[in-house]
């Protein structure tokens, strides 16, 4: 079985800084982590290959060459290739267009059975790419998955729950299909010795529109519909009131003041 | 014909409330473009009395698919027949809450059009000079608000937050056209049996709709217990309240994870936030920002989640939360005697 994870390297602090200009990201300027959801998304990949008993787990990333630092930790813990998307021509791109990127590259790993993406990004933060590239490869698309229940190699289908506003959605897709994952699929593995010795060796290809061959009008900025034209910084702190309940009468007024604040806000029963 | 349009959410035989929310935030669009507005419902066994609402609620237009094929939420066969109609009647712009299926619907639906999706908006407006919808949403976890506008391509499409803002009031004398769009060969070519719908599991154990509640009151690890939940719980249950929690809270086994609020958590927009022993780690508090009343409990004072808070109580939450229930008890019983 072949699954591919798509995997994003994003700022590891909030502290981003954003090119005035065109309101991409710099992202050069931050230190740069794996997407912290994406491990989910690596962890559902492994567990699935090593139950299948046989198959890989190919980890994709579209970014700037510093980006391969993603594939070296996806290999430290588990997979078995990783391919950089690189190309100055990809920069800028919206989901639109990284998913156009993305499908391009799946398309050439193909025959697959899976690709696996986390649930959003912590940075754009849109959870637009996953079904955006199910979308581009005419793949069936499960969102929000919290538990794979049923492999069939057999009938090419797989069952999962996802996770919706009240309760669990159960569907079965028949693959290949797109699934994006939550926190809840499973406790997430930590590298091995082994996957980290592995991944200092670990030599990455580096594919570029040319391989994707990708119409230049879809990549990148230009191939973005959307256009970010206003960063602002919200006032996050409210002109709250503080209460000191440090003694019983506090405590009293604490209690007084919330109630109020809930009558105000009609959710009293 | 209309220019703005809005998917109306349509589960279990049911019209979605949060489907007249988004009327709510197309109206004005609609207005300031001098077009019309319109919802489309997609389902199964939709009623005169579900395209009646959304015409109170502010739509011109409903355009309605009704086929037992379509009774559950399928991206792909959802995808497809609104393709279809995007096609066909040329919007300008559509809209959908940025629900579980809104997030999955839209992007998917955005690369079949050809359209630029804007994610998860909380504020929506025309440019003046272009006619151009501006499209602003919070990322990186709240901490920026972007702006983003679609100046070439057609329609204009976002997913808007859910419960960010209110349904506006039904006018019941409003009138409107209802459009049955029926199922011809074409549409039926837009459904794609790949993806089976088995079931759903509502009753499991320690589950929770966060996203739809009105009040939620979440736990971290200041509560020391999983059992103290339950003071927690005596308190939602008397504001028809859900229990919410830290990553920390949920990592140490005390509650499920369908109860995780934050980055890697549920997003959510109640009236009222309810933080007790929760420190307001900037991941817990991506997902609280639109709440609409925000109140902290810490017996930190520099804890950041009384900076976010309207009512910050700085105390012991075993103080502080039975002194709230017996005012809450004490008022509604007032209250009883008094009638
Ligand atoms: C402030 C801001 C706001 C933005 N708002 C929008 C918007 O509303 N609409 C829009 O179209 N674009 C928007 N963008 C652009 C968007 O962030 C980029 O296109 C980004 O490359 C992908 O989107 P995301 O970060 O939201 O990823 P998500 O869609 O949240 O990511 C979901 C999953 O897709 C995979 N994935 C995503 N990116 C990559 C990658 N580069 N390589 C490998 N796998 C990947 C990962 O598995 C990830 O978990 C915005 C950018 C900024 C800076
Ligand atoms: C990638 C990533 C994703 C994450 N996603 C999430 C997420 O989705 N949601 C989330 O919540 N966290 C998330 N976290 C974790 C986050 O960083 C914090 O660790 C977490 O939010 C802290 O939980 P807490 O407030 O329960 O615990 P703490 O930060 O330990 O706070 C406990 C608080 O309880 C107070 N307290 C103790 N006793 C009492 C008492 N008797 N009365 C009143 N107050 C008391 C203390 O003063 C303290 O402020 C994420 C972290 C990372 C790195």
């Amino acid at each position: 079985m072949r699954i591919v994870v798509p995997v994003k390297q994003v700022p590891a602090t909030d502290a981003v800084t954003m090119d005035p200009e065109t309101g991409t990201m710099v992202r050069s300027a931050a230190a740069s982590v794996i997407n912290p959801l994406d491990l989910y998304a690596l962890e559902a990949a492994l567990r699935l290959r090593d139950s299948s008993g046989d198959g890989d787990v190919v980890a994709l990333t579209m970014g700037p060459p510093p980006a391969e630092a993603v594939l070296r930790e996806a290999v430290s813990l588990g997979c078995d290739r990783g391919i950089l998307l690189s190309d100055t021509r990809f920069g800028g791109a919206d989901t639109w267009a990284t998913s156009r990127v993305l499908a391009a590259a799946i398309e050439r790993l193909k025959p697959i059975d899976l690709v696996i993406t986390g649930e959003r990004a912590t940075d754009g933060d849109t959870a637009q790419v996953g079904p955006g590239i199910a979308a581009w490869l005419d793949i069936p698309l499960a969102t929000y998955v919290a538990h794979v229940t049923g492999v069939d190699g057999a009938a090419a289908t797989v069952t999962v729950e996802r996770l919706v506003e009240d309760g669990y959605q159960i569907v079965r897709l028949s693959t290949p299909a797109l699934l994006t994952v939550v926190k809840e699929i499973a406790p997430l593995r930590l590298p091995t010795l082994d996957g980290v010795m592995r991944a200092r060796r670990a030599e990455f290809e580096r594919w570029g529109a040319v391989d994707l061959a990708v119409p230049a009008e879809e990549l990148g900025l230009k191939g973005s519909p959307t256009r970010v034209v206003n960063i602002a910084t919200p006032q996050v702190t409210r002109e709250g009131e503080t209460i000191d309940a440090g003694d019983e009468a506090g405590v009293a007024q604490a209690a007084v003041r919330i109630a109020d604040l809930l009558e105000d806000a009609g959710v009293v029963r | 014909m209309s220019f703005v349009w809005t998917i109306a959410e349509h589960h279990a035989g049911r019209l979605r409330e949060v489907a007249l929310e988004v009327l709510g935030r197309g109206r004005p669009l609609a207005d300031a473009l001098g077009t019309r507005l319109a919802a489309v419902v997609i389902g199964h066994g939709i009623t005169e009395q579900d395209t009646g609402r959304l015409i109170a609620h502010g739509a011109d237009e409903v355009y309605v698919v009704d086929d037992p094929r379509l009774a559950d939420f399928r991206c792909e066969s959802y995808s497809g027949v609104l393709a279809h109609l995007i096609r066909t009647w040329s919007p300008e712009i559509v809209l959908a809450a940025a629900t579980t299926s809104g997030r999955t619907l839209m992007p998917h639906l955005a690369i079949r059009v050809h359209a630029g999706l804007t994610a998860d908006c909380t504020e929506l407006a025309i440019e003046p000079d272009t006619g151009n919808l501006l499209q602003t949403r919070p990322a990186i976890g709240g901490n920026i608000m972007a702006t983003i506008k679609t100046p070439r391509h057609r329609p204009q499409m976002a997913t808007v937050r859910p419960h960010a803002s209110r349904p506006p009031q039904p006018d019941p004398d409003r009138s409107g056209r209802v459009i049955a769009v029926p199922m011809d060969t074409q549409l039926e070519a837009c459904l794609d049996d790949r993806t089976q719908v088995l079931g759903y599991r509502t009753d499991a154990a320690d589950f929770a709709n966060l996203e739809d509640a009105d009040v939620v009151v979440t736990g971290g690890r200041g509560l020391k217990r999983k059992e103290n939940f339950a003071l927690l719980e005596e308190l939602a249950s008397r504001l028809g309240g859900e229990i919410g929690a830290t990553r920390e809270a949920v990592d140490r086994g005390w509650i499920g994870y369908p109860h995780q609020v934050g980055l890697s958590g549920k997003t959510i927009s109640p009236r009222v936030y309810i933080g007790a022993g929760a420190s307001g780690s900037i991941q817990h508090l991506a997902g609280i920002k639109t709440s609409e009343r925000i109140v902290s409990i810490n017996l930190d004072p520099d804890a950041p989640l009384h900076r976010v808070a309207d009512v910050a109580v700085v105390g012991d939450l075993f103080e502080v939360v039975p002194a709230l229930i017996a005012e809450l008890d004490r008022r509604r019983g007032a209250a009883r005697s008094g009638d």
